[in-house]
């Protein structure tokens, strides 16, 4: 068995590091993508976009619910799935009532962006009080289907090792509709005539405009794409963990830690953000010690638990690079600040 | 309505509002809003200062809060010597590895210019840094932790009377701000509402898991008070013929001696709750007044002004040779300060320190909603806001569950519709609070009871 112990150690280091961190990444990149989405075209830090992914994965929540009382389900996939557009679609166009009846005033006034942070404090506000008047303050779990692909035991009978790997279905659904999503948006970004327009108005308003582009139309899109990212990710988070109010709303700090980090106001930064941050959040509170002991000669094996910070910090490392980044580089890792 | 006449109407509108909750629900209820008022109401001064006059959108004041909270422990707790004795030098060891690991990191920092030698010395210093702070840091701890770890297990505080923890938390809150404001002030608004939003998460981090430092999620209870104790003043003979006193007429009513008694003795422990609380409404409110006298003073002293031509155009002040950055740290500091009074006169109301209740919906946006509808830039629209906010979050339930009962009122007693729509009540006022903001935001801008012009 000696020669495995490399391999045992790298199992070991995927199975409690590398998967989750995957996954929980891909979630928290297409959240950011959506407060970058934001940030960019209606220039201002959306406070409430943390609760607009609790009202997102409310919709489908409900839908889920609808569609499993009349016998609708995905098979081995989750039925949030399928659930999925309607709600985008709900939220979408709540987002644009919100937009209509709150932010457009302000817009056209051409207030300051920190007026529209403060009015987005209000909406957040509101939102947290529909989602908990709608659906309550409590955890939820609505996840159904196949649980895993690979499990850790089958995985140790396989190949004869001592650590298990398992991958839970709902991980490898995150990175693949994660990855579907931002390829999408690039390729919308980047190739299509609304994604450039969109990317104009965002570089500058006043030549967009003498350009022809209606406002309006590009204010629509932003929310729609913004509530699709955004309610994506609220459901990948659900499935992967369990839907949560007022843990939806802590996820507002690590996404903004995230679009800092990655260059505020640029897409492919927010994803490159999310990443570091959720990478960091689990490196840096791993207990290493069984690694190590893997790893290391019998003589030298570590004594501690070999943790860099404690797991009730996990919340803080967000921001402890946020302030790092602030200070050595405070236009993040892509400097970018328009789409 | 003009806007001289604003405030006082306002704060009459207030007065009467106080009123009916003491004559409907009980005076005991109004004097507990009244504190948490006025404790409100400096916090929103403190904010309003850094926003109003500064321009700076702290979204950090949770964090000062839970400073001061947690100063109001360490100096009014009494120091726990066995832990002192066994593990106290360890602490200190690490913290002066810290500080002096800091201070090395800056020098390196500004003083060397060759990039390759900075980065690897910047690495050095980390690396070696935590290894030396480990080394006596964790087992201290542990030492530390153990001790009765039922009832003490951290480190104490300096066993000083609790009134003397409201200045030292300003003083406190005041370095924390230095530090994040050298961090954070060069930075953009946005930048810096974000920034703070996530320093006052990292205080609450350390103040809830270390558990040396301050029990974290055990909580610290039984702090001693400024005031008497309800049950000394029932004791007392004072203040018993004080309350026959005042209650002469009703006592005289009564027929029998023993129906009398009965009747004093109730009184009695009625009249000690609220005379508690009245002592407490009567610290807080001087703080209040001081804090707000001072801050007037400043608002219209050439100080003041500067940092109001600083906010409304800072090139033309920075090409004036203002030094924008310094102002901004000086008006960070003390409205941190402020903040941190406020947070250690919370903790001494409460009698106890329990960092889990931080949260920042309660004690940022809350606040910042006290100074938005209140009027920023006018610090008696921030005590009206301090005073109309809180009233309007406490009184939020009794109201709200009355409106869903009306709503309901129709459905049966086990209807599934009606029992959600009751459970549901409590999150009504966070709509209500929303809701305030939005309007106020739309329809009065500049507050209940605006900044004023001045013309000169």
């Amino acid at each position: 068995m000696e020669n495995f112990e490399f391999i045992n150690a790298i199992v070991l280091l995927s199975n409690f590091v590398i998967v989750p961190a995957l996954s929980y990444g891909s979630q928290l990149a297409l959240a950011t993508l959506s407060l970058t989405i934001i940030y960019g075209v209606l220039r201002f830090s959306n406070f409430a976009q943390a609760d607009w992914m609790s009202f997102g994965t409310m919709a489908t929540i409900l839908f889920t619910w609808l569609f499993q009382s009349i016998g609708i389900t995905a098979g081995i996939l989750p039925t949030a799935l399928l659930a999925l557009p309607f709600a985008i679609i709900v939220t979408a166009l709540f987002c644009l009532l919100i937009d209509r009846s709150v932010y457009s005033f302000y817009r056209k006034q051409k207030s300051q962006p920190i007026v529209l942070m403060i009015v987005s404090v209000g909406v957040m506000f509101i939102l947290q009080a529909v989602v908990r008047f709608i659906i309550g303050p409590n955890d939820r779990k609505f996840f159904d289907g196949e649980k895993y692909i690979v499990h850790a035991l089958d995985f140790k009978n396989y190949f004869g090792l001592e650590e298990g790997l398992t991958i839970k279905s709902t991980q490898l659904i995150t990175v693949i509709v994660a990855l579907i999503a931002m390829i999408s948006l690039f390729y919308f970004l980047q190739k299509t005539k609304l994604g450039k327009s969109m990317r104009a108005y965002s570089n500058n308003e006043d030549l967009a405009l003498l350009s022809g582009i209606n406002p309006e139309k590009i204010v629509i899109v932003t929310w729609v794409i913004s509530s699709i990212l955004i309610t994506t990710a609220g459901v990948l988070y659900g499935l992967d963990k369990s839907f949560k109010p007022f843990t939806y709303f802590n996820l507002l700090l690590p996404m903004f830690a995230a679009a800092i980090v990655g260059g505020i106001g640029s897409p492919i930064g927010a994803v490159i953000g999310g990443y570091v941050i959720a990478f960091s959040e689990i490196t840096l509170t791993y207990a290493y010690k069984k690694f190590f002991v893997y790893l290391l000669p019998e003589n030298l094996e570590p004594s501690g638990l070999m943790q860099v910070l404690s797991t009730d910090y996990k919340f803080a490392i967000s921001f402890i690079i946020l302030v790092i980044v602030l200070i050595v580089r405070p236009t993040g890792i892509v400097r970018g600040k328009i789409i | 309505m003009s806007e001289d006449l604003r405030a006082p109407v306002a704060f009459t509108v207030m007065a009467v509002l106080l009123a009916i909750v003491g004559f409907t629900q009980s005076w005991s209820v109004s004097l507990s809003v009244i504190n948490l008022c006025i404790i409100s109401s400096i916090m929103a001064i403190g904010v309003n200062l850094q926003w109003g006059y500064g321009g700076l959108f702290n979204a950090g004041v949770m964090g000062f809060t839970a400073l001061g909270g947690l100063t109001a422990v360490l100096v009014s707790h009494d120091p726990i010597y066995e832990a002192w004795d066994k593990a106290g030098i360890g602490i200190v060891i690490s913290a002066i590895i810290f500080v002096l690991s800091i201070t090395a990191l800056l020098f390196v920092f500004r003083n060397i210019e060759n990039k390759q030698i900075r980065n690897t010395l910047i690495i050095l210093i980390i690396v070696f840094g935590l290894i030396g702070i480990n080394n006596f840091y964790g087992p201290s701890i542990d030492i530390i932790e153990s001790i009765n770890p039922a009832k003490t297990g951290f480190l104490g505080g300096l066993g000083l009377p609790i009134i003397f923890s409201w200045l030292i938390a300003a003083v406190v809150a005041g370095l924390v701000a230095w530090v994040i404001g050298k961090i954070t002030l060069r930075l953009r608004s946005d930048y810096l509402a974000i920034a703070t939003l996530g320093i006052s998460e990292i205080v609450i981090a350390v103040v809830k898991h270390e558990d040396w430092l301050s029990r974290g999620v055990k909580n610290v209870s039984g702090l001693d008070r400024p005031v008497p104790y309800e049950i000394e003043l029932q004791q007392s003979e004072w203040f018993l013929n004080l309350v026959e006193r005042i209650n002469f007429s009703k006592l005289e009513a009564m027929q029998s001696l023993s129906s009398r008694q009965y009747l004093l003795n109730d009184l009695v422990i009625d009249s000690s709750g609220i005379f508690v609380k009245l002592c407490y409404a009567g610290l807080f409110f001087s703080v209040l007044l001081l804090i707000f006298y001072l801050s007037q003073l400043a608002l219209n002293s050439p100080w003041g002004r500067m940092l109001r031509a600083i906010r409304d155009n800072e090139e033309a002040a920075s090409a004036m040779g203002k030094n924008i950055f310094a102002q901004h740290l000086q008006i960070f500091i003390i409205g941190s300060a402020i903040i941190g009074i406020a947070g250690a006169m919370l903790t001494t109301l409460d009698g106890q320190f329990t960092p889990g209740s931080y949260r920042p919906l309660r004690f940022t946006f809350i606040i910042w909603l006290m100074v938005i509808i209140g009027g920023s830039g006018n610090n008696l629209g921030s005590i009206f806001g301090g005073f109309f906010i809180w009233f309007i979050w406490i009184e939020a339930e009794p109201l709200s569950i009355g409106f869903m009962n009306m709503l309901a009122g129709g459905l049966e007693y086990d209807n599934p519709f009606r029992i959600h729509l009751l459970g549901s009540a409590a999150h009504l006022r966070l709509f209500i609070m929303g809701l305030l903001l939005l309007l106020a935001l739309r329809f009065m801008p500049r507050g209940v009871i605006p900044e004023k012009i001045q013309k000169k």
